[in-house]
């Protein structure tokens, strides 16, 4: 039963280089937790803060509420999953996974016991006499968890884990690390760069960005509600299409002028956005997600076809609109000098659809996401507290 | 697929190999496995003059890991050469990383199988190898993330030996390791060489009375020792300065040079605080290699420069004066490594290192020299150590020509 604290947690290395300004964070007790984003945007200094492999410069980590900050690695009763795997060919593989704790002089029965139990959770206690060679390779691999494992610690820490893996076995691994966590219960920080295994596998997901925390909530809340442009676009793949949009007023409500056409947001816009009709005019990021175009909604937009994939379950329809893209970048915001910007629909794989054709796809505005062009935060979402309006430029470097 | 080959000049092999194709359906004459439990496809391919190793990792891996060990060479830490990495490789297929193998090196498996821990020195130096090469890589700021001894080379180096790291897969670069970075990478190490003897002895290649974990925990006290000796602060009064020069003979003796030192007074004037900044092992090497030109290892070049320190006698006395170093080494080299060199046969000569066997042969020297009760000369030494040299490799359980100091329980 254990929690990990944050409390306004920094990293500033000797060069003045900050790493993490100040991180507030908190994973309950059982919690699996990931920690995502690119390259360089500190997940790993604040995973080796939490591991005490990182001097921390200000803030407070706790474990249990009590805090840790200066204790070492060892104290902190923490695992570092999979940073070392290797079996030992010659020994059994209940004495690969017991053979840490005797070297730590865990009493015999103690041992016994540990290992019977991480052997029946991991499917392995048919093969406890065997040596690693007689395994399959799913098997060894858990065989090395159980490694990491059988101490039972206070808190599992997993720094891409998966990246040594080839493709097949990653998949493999990813599900067995997830499962395996839920039974065992232990409170859980796993980084990763890969928005997929942040999304398959935590029950809660924190995004970073140059060590600021952009969200931490649940895969669909992510995916569904993204509170700024960066998380928009970062959660998702094929990623959310972004492009530059004026508000304007139709004959049936609001809508966002893309290029030449007008996407009409119509009531259940004026509903998901309240205030828009106080930014006629205004300028905005426009951002629907592949799967909310092409399907069923009030809203159209026509694109030109520039290719045609089709992936058996869905058909990806690649086209250009004229209208600039937007992105996050690592500073804030950038919109394209180019007018045009290509957009993808995922759509039924039984549709026909012809390239170089022009096709005016449905548009669901439950689905839309406006976006602040300075701030790239989420324009006017709900009451409950979350984002309604963005206009402040240094909004989103808070976290 | 893309190709980077080191000095391709000297490895034109490599580019005839089927690196298109998956490792394990290689069919190479002289390729053959690597034994033990892999997470990789690896292979080892036996060629003449130079062999290779070669495993299959995704790209990126492969790249960082070749990134890392170059990285790694450039700041002087003992490590396999990287000769090329191949990425991009069709059907999706993982990369290629392509090391030299380390010539005259053994793994621990041979040096300890069957024997060695029972020889205490030969286990000490194998695990005081490990320790010190942790503790360079850590001075230099790497860490490791898999210290152990099958991710370890080993060379023989005047009765001592000395350890290359062959794998770096977890390893990272920093600009200076946290206690909390070091003393992790010194728990996994510990681990791992406790799980490496134990795996030894499961397969009955290792005595029973050797207790792997009292073994493995004292890497942990050899590495605080080690660590504490070459960056610990050291405070003395004013009037003990003479304690600068000790610190600086023991970084020495320990093969290792500081670049500076950092003198400050204390508060009340009256002590000094010295903190050394230890830059690189290898001390008497580099002054053997400025001397001679030879490459060598530390405790090889150590042993070497007490013969050349003993020949500048022998050159003293016949040319009535003393001779710069510079001199009395280059007649050092002509006149007795050179010869005693030549007259070793071939056979012998690709089994050890050349200054290993000099090393050999002037500890036979004492050996004979003892028990004839008189200096028997170098010639003597030389012809002796050939003959015992050669009815060792023809002995049932030959392996390699090995030192007489103890370190082994077969003479030459």
């Amino acid at each position: 039963m254990s929690t990990l604290t944050m409390v306004n947690l920094q990293k500033r290395y000797a060069n003045g280089y900050e790493a993490v300004p100040g991180l507030d964070l908190e994973i309950k007790d059982g919690e699996f937790l990931v920690l995502v984003g690119p390259s360089g945007c500190g997940k790993s200094t604040v995973l080796r803060m939490v591991a005490g492999l990182e001097d921390i410069s200000g803030g407070d980590l706790l474990i249990d509420g009590a805090r840790v900050n200066d204790m070492g690695p060892q104290q902190r009763d923490i695992a570092m999953v999979f940073q070392s795997y290797a079996l030992y060919p010659n020994m059994t593989v209940g004495d690969n996974i017991a053979f840490a704790m005797k070297l730590r002089k865990t009493p015999k029965a103690e041992i016994a016991q540990k290992v019977k139990e991480v052997a029946e959770l991991l499917e392995l206690d048919k093969v406890l006499d065997r040596k690693p060679g007689q395994l399959s390779g799913g098997q060894r691999q858990r065989v090395a968890m159980g490694r990491a494992i059988v101490r039972h610690p206070k808190l599992f820490l997993m720094d891409e884990p998966l990246s040594n893996l080839d493709a097949k076995l990653r998949v493999h691994t990813r599900a067995e690390i997830a499962r395996l966590q839920r039974r065992l219960g232990v409170t859980t920080m796993y980084v990763t760069h890969d928005q997929v295994e942040a999304m398959t596998m935590g029950d809660r997901v924190a995004v970073l960005r140059r060590g600021v925390l952009m969200q931490c909530a649940s895969p669909q809340e992510l995916y569904e509600r993204p509170d700024n442009l960066f998380v928009a676009q970062f959660i998702g793949s094929p990623s959310m299409n972004v492009v530059r949009g004026t508000v304007v007023s139709t004959d049936h409500g609001p809508g966002v002028q893309i290029g030449d056409q007008t996407v009409e947001l119509g009531s259940v816009g004026a509903a998901r956005f309240p205030g828009i009709g106080e930014m006629i005019g205004r300028d905005v990021a426009f951002g629907v997600r592949p799967e909310a175009l092409g399907g069923d909604g009030s809203g159209r937009l026509t694109m030109q076809v520039e290719l045609v994939e089709m992936l058996g379950s869905e058909l990806l329809v690649h086209g250009t609109v004229n209208a600039p893209a937007v992105r996050a970048i690592d500073t804030g915001v950038e919109q394209s000098d180019k007018p045009t910007s290509m957009v993808i629909a995922s759509m039924d794989p039984r549709r026909k659809v012809e390239v170089f054709s022009t096709v005016e796809l449905p548009v669901d505005i439950d689905r839309v996401h406006l976006f602040d062009l300075d701030t790239g935060l989420a324009i006017g979402r709900d009451a409950a507290g979350r984002v309604t309006d963005s206009s402040s430029p240094n909004e989103l470097d808070k976290g | 697929m893309r190709l980077q080959l080191s000095k391709p000049s000297e490895h034109p092999a490599v580019v005839g190999w089927p690196l298109a194709d998956p490792l394990g359906s290689w069919q190479l004459d002289h390729l053959q496995p690597v034994a033990g439990l892999h997470r990789h496809e690896v292979r080892l391919v036996e060629l003449d003059p130079v062999s290779y190793v070669v495993k299959e990792l995704p790209d990126r891996l492969a790249e960082r890991e070749s990134r890392l060990l170059r990285e790694l060479h450039e700041a002087g830490v003992p490590t396999v050469e990287i000769v090329g990495v191949v990425t991009d490789r069709p059907r999706g297929q993982d990369g290629l990383l392509i090391t030299r193998f380390l010539d005259y090196s053994l793994p621990y498996r041979t040096l300890l199988a069957g024997r060695g821990l029972r020889i205490p020195s030969l286990g000490e130096r194998l695990l005081d190898a490990l320790t010190g090469l942790l503790v360079r890589l850590h001075l230099a700021g790497f860490f490791w993330g898999d210290c152990s001894l099958s991710n370890t080379l080993f060379r023989r180096d005047a009765g001592a030996l000395s350890a290359f790291i062959i794998d770096l897969e977890t390893g990272e670069r920093h600009a200076e390791l946290t206690d909390g970075q070091r003393l992790l990478d010194l728990s996994i190490a510990t681990e791992n060489v406790a799980g490496g003897l134990l795996d030894l002895q499961a397969a009955g290649r290792l005595s029973d009375e050797v207790d792997p974990w009292q073994v493995a925990l004292a890497i942990e006290e050899t590495y605080a020792r080690l660590w504490l000796e070459l960056t610990g602060t050291e405070e003395f009064h004013v009037d003990e300065s003479f304690r600068v020069a000790q610190r600086l003979d023991r970084l020495h003796e320990l093969g290792f040079d500081a670049e500076e030192i950092d003198l400050e007074t204390t508060a009340g004037g009256t002590h000094l605080r010295l903190v050394p900044r230890v830059v690189e092992h290898g001390f008497h090497a580099r002054e053997l290699f400025e001397l001679t030109g030879l490459r060598t290892g530390e405790n090889q070049a150590r042993r070497l420069l007490q013969d050349v320190q003993r020949y500048g006698v022998v050159t003293e006395q016949r040319m009535g004066a003393k001779q710069r170093p510079v001199i009395i080494a280059d007649l050092w080299l002509s006149e007795r490594f050179q010869p005693a060199l030549a007259a070793i046969p071939a056979d012998l000569v690709g089994k050890l290192e050349p200054a290993e066997i000099y090393h050999q042969i002037l500890e036979h020297r004492w050996y004979l020299s003892e028990a004839a009760g008189t200096d028997v000369g170098l010639d003597l030494a030389v012809r002796s150590w050939i003959k015992l040299a050669e009815q060792a490799l023809t002995a049932p359980d030959a392996a390699e020509p090995v030192s007489e100091s103890g370190a082994d329980d077969r003479n030459p």
